[in-house]
This record gives structure tokens, sequence and C-alpha cells, in this order.
């Protein structure tokens, strides 16, 4: 093996103390610490949105701090780029690798570094007899001469872990590397972590999946909003502790719920199907209430928010507003029976940053507003006025352009452009992601205001506060499927939590 | 939120009307156009006439006429190079079937429908199938053209009406302004109102600066497309017939190369490659601009090459200069930013 324990144990191969990132406005990081020891798996939880994945990209160089230090093998140290921190030994496998898809697995290990004959001839042989070397220890079986098109993501991964080999790595990152993997591939890559643990190297592990961090990890810290909140070993700790911290906040209080009249159902989503991304979906909101799609990320809660809008196909099932069968594949349709789609992407789905505000908050009412045909400037500007003066949308001018808008006001923006519609049903994705907390309290009163004047409301949120805060029901999606129906009585944090990382017949 | 004592006011816009009006791209446009009409009249011989009006019109009155929908096809993001083909083919048709005994009224129609299908094809395979429009018209650009040589082969019909030939060269009696510019006005009236007047043409401008956001918003990207090309098979097909009858003759290769004196003519005026800018007044001027300046440099005895020289950097000049603003704009924030920052 080429990682000797080089340093003690007693010097952390990495600290991070204080750490704190901002992008404009946001607040991505506010105090971030962090001590990976050699020959640890230290796990890093947290919800979406607490800045984990801010706090990896800063170790590997990709942003760099804006306060706080990081400590290497007891020094400190800036890594001005991702070549600054590969080169001092660090090595960050992400989720989905990226490889050169046409080149060797041999080459694509040894991208950019090739072993060098006379003349500076690439030595092929050298190259393949390392990697065949890391593989037979790694006790991986693939042949170092294919090319890495069509190898499964958990492949492609144990690539990454060769070329971080290769590479004397003292520090693996592992940015959910298992969201993607079977139970058999993920088995292999706890087996090949434990050596590489055994042999002296410090392994960050994020995930999602409790049981994973209990079955690999010897210590765990978990964040929040940014923020450092425990470490502990993981001997001492319990599922339960850890989702306290995780959430951990004053729920109740930052949710102010509007009590409202439950009326008829509005929205009737039945047997809803697409292969790959979710089945059997069948559930109905009614007038006046907010239901709450909770799950982890890629669960398929946006694909069927989609689907239901008609942006996305589905291949069975029907969707219908008040009786009334909307169109497949059809927004124009769904829009004309009454459903609006404030989307997860803002900056690519919600608006059109490069036109103007007034043009955004008419976009959906264009046509009616047309006097004859025609829309002449006035027209737009008076009904972009009233909508944004309501919304509380903050510009100097209506032709201002909505990319130079926060994040906060563009969400206000797109609300503005769908609540014009006057819809009988909201879907609104992630509501509150990268808003400022003050917005974000806007935007949760208006969403209990509206359902208080009898609004249908599907929310989905990753956000457990606001799943609990605001639905008056919660329905949890696991791999497309709907696998539990939490009225808010009995919902908690814990029971949300289990049933979006359990299959259904688990979490019953 | 409707709390009456907090209702913001807001403003329509956040610059005077003047700045509105003055610091646009097709304001410079038509000034540029002003002042090389002013100089070439002052300056070149010949250049101050009726007939020299005349002729500068009825040569870029394909060019206008195309102009049209590629404006709107190009704001979506998408281009169409097949219109030149689309113009030797409706030629092709029109002469063949007025050669085999149809009437002219109706051959011109059945090149014009012929047009919107060819219009129709590119749109299908764009917004159907999904293939990038410059890839598509690439292909069609090769196809039509193809079709229109296979049918007449390198003969020509030349033998029109008297009637018709007149009405595509005559002027309105008593002016230098020749018939096929008022239908040009009539269809530029109406382009213009569809694209900045119309809910559909605030589609077109969404669609140009995002497809994804206008899909999310109910917009038919898919549809708004199709109609589009559609648009310019036919505008094309007649902007063919004009060809055909303006110089009394319909070949396979009429009007090779035109589409790239569009394009460029389009970009000059104004709008985006890129998609989601632009205006109709900026391209009208544009496609002016490069014919004013042709037609003088003509007079002035330059040759063709050279000419071609003088609009080629013209265009590039016009392209890359909202570059260099943006650029100059930003050094000129920048250093701003870095001198407050520096007082103590």
């Amino acid at each position: 093996m080429t990682t000797p324990p080089t340093q003690g144990h007693s010097t952390p191969a990495l600290k991070l103390k204080d750490v704190a990132k901002a992008f404009g406005s946001v607040v991505a990081l506010k105090r971030a610490d962090l001590t990976l020891a050699h020959g640890s798996i230290h796990a890093l939880i947290g919800e979406n949105g607490a800045g984990k994945s801010t706090l990896v990209k800063i170790i590997a160089g990709v942003y760099q701090r804006d306060a706080g230090t990081l400590e290497y093998d007891g020094e400190p140290v800036d890594f001005a780029s991702t070549a600054d921190s590969k080169a001092a030994g660090i090595a960050v496998i992400y989720q989905e690798p990226t490889l050169f898809p046409d080149l060797s697995v041999a080459e694509n290990v040894f991208m950019g570094r090739q072993p060098l004959r006379s003349l500076g001839r690439i030595d092929t042989r050298a190259m393949r007899e390392q990697v065949a070397a890391i593989f037979s220890e790694l006790g991986v079986d693939i042949d170092p001469d294919r090319p890495t098109r069509g190898l499964s993501i958990a492949d492609q991964q144990l690539i990454e872990i060769a070329k971080a080999i290769s590479l004397d790595a003292k520090v693996l990152i592992m940015d959910e590397p298992t969201a993607a993997l079977s139970g058999v591939e993920v088995e292999r890559l706890f087996t090949v972590a434990r050596s590489l643990r055994d042999q002296g190297c410090a392994i960050m592990f994020i995930s999602h999946r409790f049981d994973e961090v209990f079955a690999l990890c010897d210590t765990v810290t978990v964040m929040r909003d940014g923020e450092y909140i425990a470490t502990s070993p993981i001997a001492d700790t319990t599922v339960e502790a850890m989702v306290r911290q995780m959430v951990g906040r004053d729920v109740e209080a930052l949710f102010p719920k509007v009590e409202s009249e439950i009326g008829d159902v509005v929205l009737r989503v039945d047997g809803l199907h697409q292969t790959g991304e979710f089945t059997d979906v069948s559930f109905d909101v009614r007038a006046g209430e907010i239901v709450a799609l909770a799950g982890l990320v890629g669960a398929g809660r946006s694909e069927i928010a989609r689907a239901i809008f008609g942006v996305d196909p589905y291949e069975g099932g029907t969707v219908s507003v008040g009786g009334n069968t909307v169109r497949r594949k059809d927004p124009a349709d769904a829009m004309r029976k009454g459903i609006a789609l404030v989307p997860e992407d803002r900056r690519h789905q919600g608006v059109v940053l490069e036109s103007s505000v007034a043009r955004n908050v008419t976009m959906a009412i264009r046509r009616t507003l047309a006097r004859g045909g025609l829309l002449w400037g006035g027209i737009e500007n008076t009904a972009a006025r009233e909508w944004a003066a309501r919304l509380e949308v903050k510009t100097a001018a209506l032709d201002a352009e909505s990319g130079t808008l926060s994040g906060g006001n563009q969400q206000k923006v797109v609300l503005a452009k769908w609540l014009a519609t006057h819809p009988r049903v909201l879907i609104i994705d992630e509501p509150t992601r990268g808003i400022d907390v003050g917005t974000k309290a806007e935007v949760h009163r208006l969403l209990s205001t509206l359902a208080s004047q009898g609004l249908a409301v599907l929310m989905i949120s990753s956000e457990l506060p606001e799943v609990l805060g605001m639905a008056d029901r919660i329905l949890v999606v696991h791999e497309g499927r709907i696998t539990a129906h939490l009225p808010r009585e009995t919902a908690t944090a814990e029971n949300i939590m289990f049933a979006a990382t359990h299959a259904a017949e688990e979490a019953a | 939120m409707t709390d009456a004592t907090t209702v913001r006011t807001y403003r329509d816009y956040g610059q005077p009307l003047w700045r509105r009006i003055l610091l646009t791209r097709e304001t410079g446009i038509i000034a540029a156009l002003a002042a090389v009409f002013a100089v070439s009249a002052a300056s070149v011989p010949n250049f101050a006439s009726e007939l020299t009006l005349q002729y500068l019109l009825l040569d870029t009155a394909a060019i206008l006429l195309i102009a049209l929908p590629m404006t709107m096809v190009i704001v979506t993001g998408e281009i169409d190079l097949s219109v030149a083909s689309v113009v030797g083919l409706s030629s092709v048709l029109v002469g063949v079937l007025y050669q085999g005994g149809v009437p002219m009224a109706l051959a011109a129609l059945i090149a014009v429908a012929a047009g919107a299908v060819a219009g129709a094809f590119n749109g299908f395979l764009v917004t159907v199938v999904g293939l990038p429009s410059l890839a598509v018209t690439i292909g069609t650009l090769a196809l039509y053209r193809g079709l229109a040589v296979g049918l007449l082969g390198t003969t020509a019909v030349t033998d029109f009406p008297d009637g018709w030939r007149d009405a595509a060269t005559g002027t309105i009696p008593g002016t230098p302004i020749p018939w096929v510019i008022v239908v040009f006005g009539v269809l530029a009236v109406a382009f213009g109102l569809l694209l900045h007047f119309t809910p559909f043409g605030r589609g077109v401008f969404a669609i140009g600066l995002s497809d994804s956001a206008a899909a999310f918003s109910g917009i038919r990207v898919g549809r708004t497309k199709l109609i589009l090309f559609v648009l310019t098979g036919t505008v094309s097909a007649f902007a063919g017939i004009y060809f055909t009858l303006r110089y009394g003759s319909a070949r396979g290769d009429n009007a090779t190369g035109l589409e790239l004196a569009v394009i460029a003519a389009v970009l000059l005026g104004g709008v985006s490659i890129f998609g989601g800018r632009g205006a109709l007044h900026g391209v009208i001027a544009g496609v002016l601009l490069i014919g004013t300046l042709s037609s003088a440099l003509r007079l002035a005895n330059v040759t063709s090459d050279v000419i071609n020289i003088i609009t080629g950097t013209l265009l590039i000049a016009s392209v890359v200069s909202p570059s260099v603003t943006a650029w100059v704009r930003n050094r000129w924030a920048r250093r701003g930013r870095s001198a407050a920052v520096s007082q103590p």
C-alpha cells in the first residue's frame, strides 16, 4: 500500500475551525467545525441546506472560505484551487463520478499525470500494472484496459478511489456515495473504505442513511443551518438523538399556522405512473388544505409535481381539478384548469432572469390581459404593479431585470405570476430554498393565508421544520412511491425521516 | 400582505424616457443608416436620385421581406438557413407550373403553399423530432435547393405575363417607391405588432431568454417555434415569386447565398444570435444600412470584393460592440468601486 500512517494519531489529518462562507446575501456556512482523525471514518450529517456540500467544496478548494481556519496535518493551509487540495493529498468522491467515458480505466486513473518512458512516451504498461495492483489490493475485479463507458456508478466510484490511492491521498471525502448504489455495491464500497481506514487514511462520509452511518463510521458530526452542532462517538448516540440535533428548532414558533376550513377535493391524482420516476401515486388535496410531499432529494417528488402540471410526461394515471381531467404533457391546459406550479429551480424554471419584473409577473396572464389581441405597455404595468405590491416585491422599477433581484424577491415574482392567474391549486416546490430568513417567514405566512382563503396547496419541501410547521397532511415519498401518509397530529421528524429512508412495507 | 398601509409604489421605468429611446442599439443603427445615407448623397455622384432609391429598394426587398419572420425565429434562439433555397424552390415551382399552363395566380398560390410546407418540415424536425435548427436547416438548405435544381435543371423560365412583371418592378406613380415595398410595409406592421404587442410575441421573447422558464409558464414552446418556421417558409416563398418576376427568370439557383445576407442584416439590426433580444425597427434599419452602403459603394466604383469586406467588417463590429461596451462599463464600475474602497 502506498499510504503509510505518517503521523501519530494525535495530530488530526484535517481540522476546520469557525469556517464561514456567504454567497452574496445568502449565508451558506455560519460557523463550521470539523476534525478528521487519521485511521477514522467520520460521518457528516445534516438536512439539505445545512451546509455540508459547501463545507466539502471549501475543503476541496472549489470555494474559498470567508473566515475561520483550516489546518492540514497540524499546519494552517489555504487551498486556492482543487489542484492545490489534490496535491496536498485530499481526494473528493462525488455522487456522480466524472470520468472520460471513451478512455480506458487506467487512463482515467492517471489522467494528467501519466507515467512516462523515454522521449516523453506514455508508459502504458506501468500504468496498467499500477492500476491492477491497486484493484487487487482493494479486492476489485475491473479490467484496467476497458473503457469506462458502460461501467456502473459503483465501479466508477471505485475508479475514483483508485485515483485517490494512486495520488497517495491521506484524506478521502465521499459526498453521498451510496445514493445510487445497490446493497451489494454498498457493502463492497464499505469494505474498501475500512481497508483504507486501517492503513491510516482519514475518511469523511456524507450520507442521509442512518443505518449506513452506524454500519461504517466511528464518529459523527451533525450540522444545521450552516453551523456545527455536535460531534460524538457513534457508540454514544442514537438515531433519535441525531434527528433531534439535525432538526432541533422551535418549529411551532417559526411557522405560525393559520387554521383554515377544509373544503371539497380540488386536486385528485390517481395512479400516476412513469417508469423509472414514480409508481402508483394517488392522493388528493382539498380546498383550504396544505399537503406536503416530504422525502429525500431524488425520491421523485419534483418529478410528480412536474407531471401533474404537465411539463413532464407520465405513462399512466390521471390528474383532475374539480372533476375535470387535465390533459397530459400540456401545461397550458393545466393552467386553464386552475393549476399553478412554482418550480424548484427558480433561476431556470421560475423566472426569466433577463426579462423585466413586469413581463415576468404578467407572463402567465398575458392572454387575458390583451385588449383586442394586443398588449400595450400600460396594461401589463398596471397588472404587474398591483401584484408586485400585494407580494411586496422589493424593486425600484417594474422594468428592472428580474435577475437583479434577491432570491427571495425572485420567488415573490414567481408567486405573483401564478397568483395572478387565480389558481385553484398551487403546487410549490421548495418554497423557501435559498431565501433569507425574513422572506422565508413572509412566504410561509402567505401560504397559510392563501390556504385559509380556500386555495388547495401542495408543497414539496426537504426542510422538515417547514413540512411539520406548515402542512395539514404529510405524504412521504421514497423511491417514487408514497410510503407514508401522516396527519399533522401524528407527524414527527422521526417518523417522516424513517419513512423517507425505508420502503413502504418496513415503514408500515 | 394585502395590508393597505404597506403597499409599495413602483415606477414603470428605471431610466428616463430620453435614455430609453436614445441609448438603444436600434437608435444607433437608425442613426448609422441616416449618416451613411447623408454622406453618400453628398459625396457619391448620382446617389441622390430617384432611380438609385428605386433600385436600392427593389434590390433589398427580398431581404427585407425574409428578415421579418427570420427576426422572430432568431429571437426564439433558433435559426433558419434554408430560406434562400425556399426562394429558389418557389421560383422554380412558379416557372414550371406557369410553363405547364397553370394560371399565374394559381401557380403563385401553390408556390407559397409549398413554402409553408417546407417551413413546416423544418419546424417538425426542430420541435417534434428535437434536432437543432442549425443542423436541420443546413440539411434542408441542400434539400430544397436540390429539389429546385432537379425540377428545372439548368434551364430557366423567362416568359412571365407583363402585368405581373410590372407589378413586381413598378412604383407608386410619381414616387420612387416600388409596390413591393408597400406590401413589405403592411407585413412589417403586422410582424411588428405580432412580435412587440401580442401575447404570442411575449412568448417568443421568453422562449429566447429561457426555454424552460417559458415552458414552466404554460407557453407552448414547440408550437410557437413551429408557427415561426411556417411563417418563414411562407414569406420566403413569397419573396421567391417577387425575385422571379423582378429578374424575369425562374431558375433553380436563384438567390443562392441570400440566407447569409438576411441573417447578417438581422444581427446588424441588433437581434441577439443567442435569442431573446432585438426589435423589428432595428432589423429594418440594418437591412437598409447594408443595402445603402453597398449601393453607394457600387456607384463609387468600388469592386464587389471590397464591398463584401466592408459589410463583413461592419457586421463583426456590430456583433462585437455590445460585448465591448459591457466590458468597458464593467471596468469602469470596478475602478469606481476600488476607488471608493481605498478612501480612508
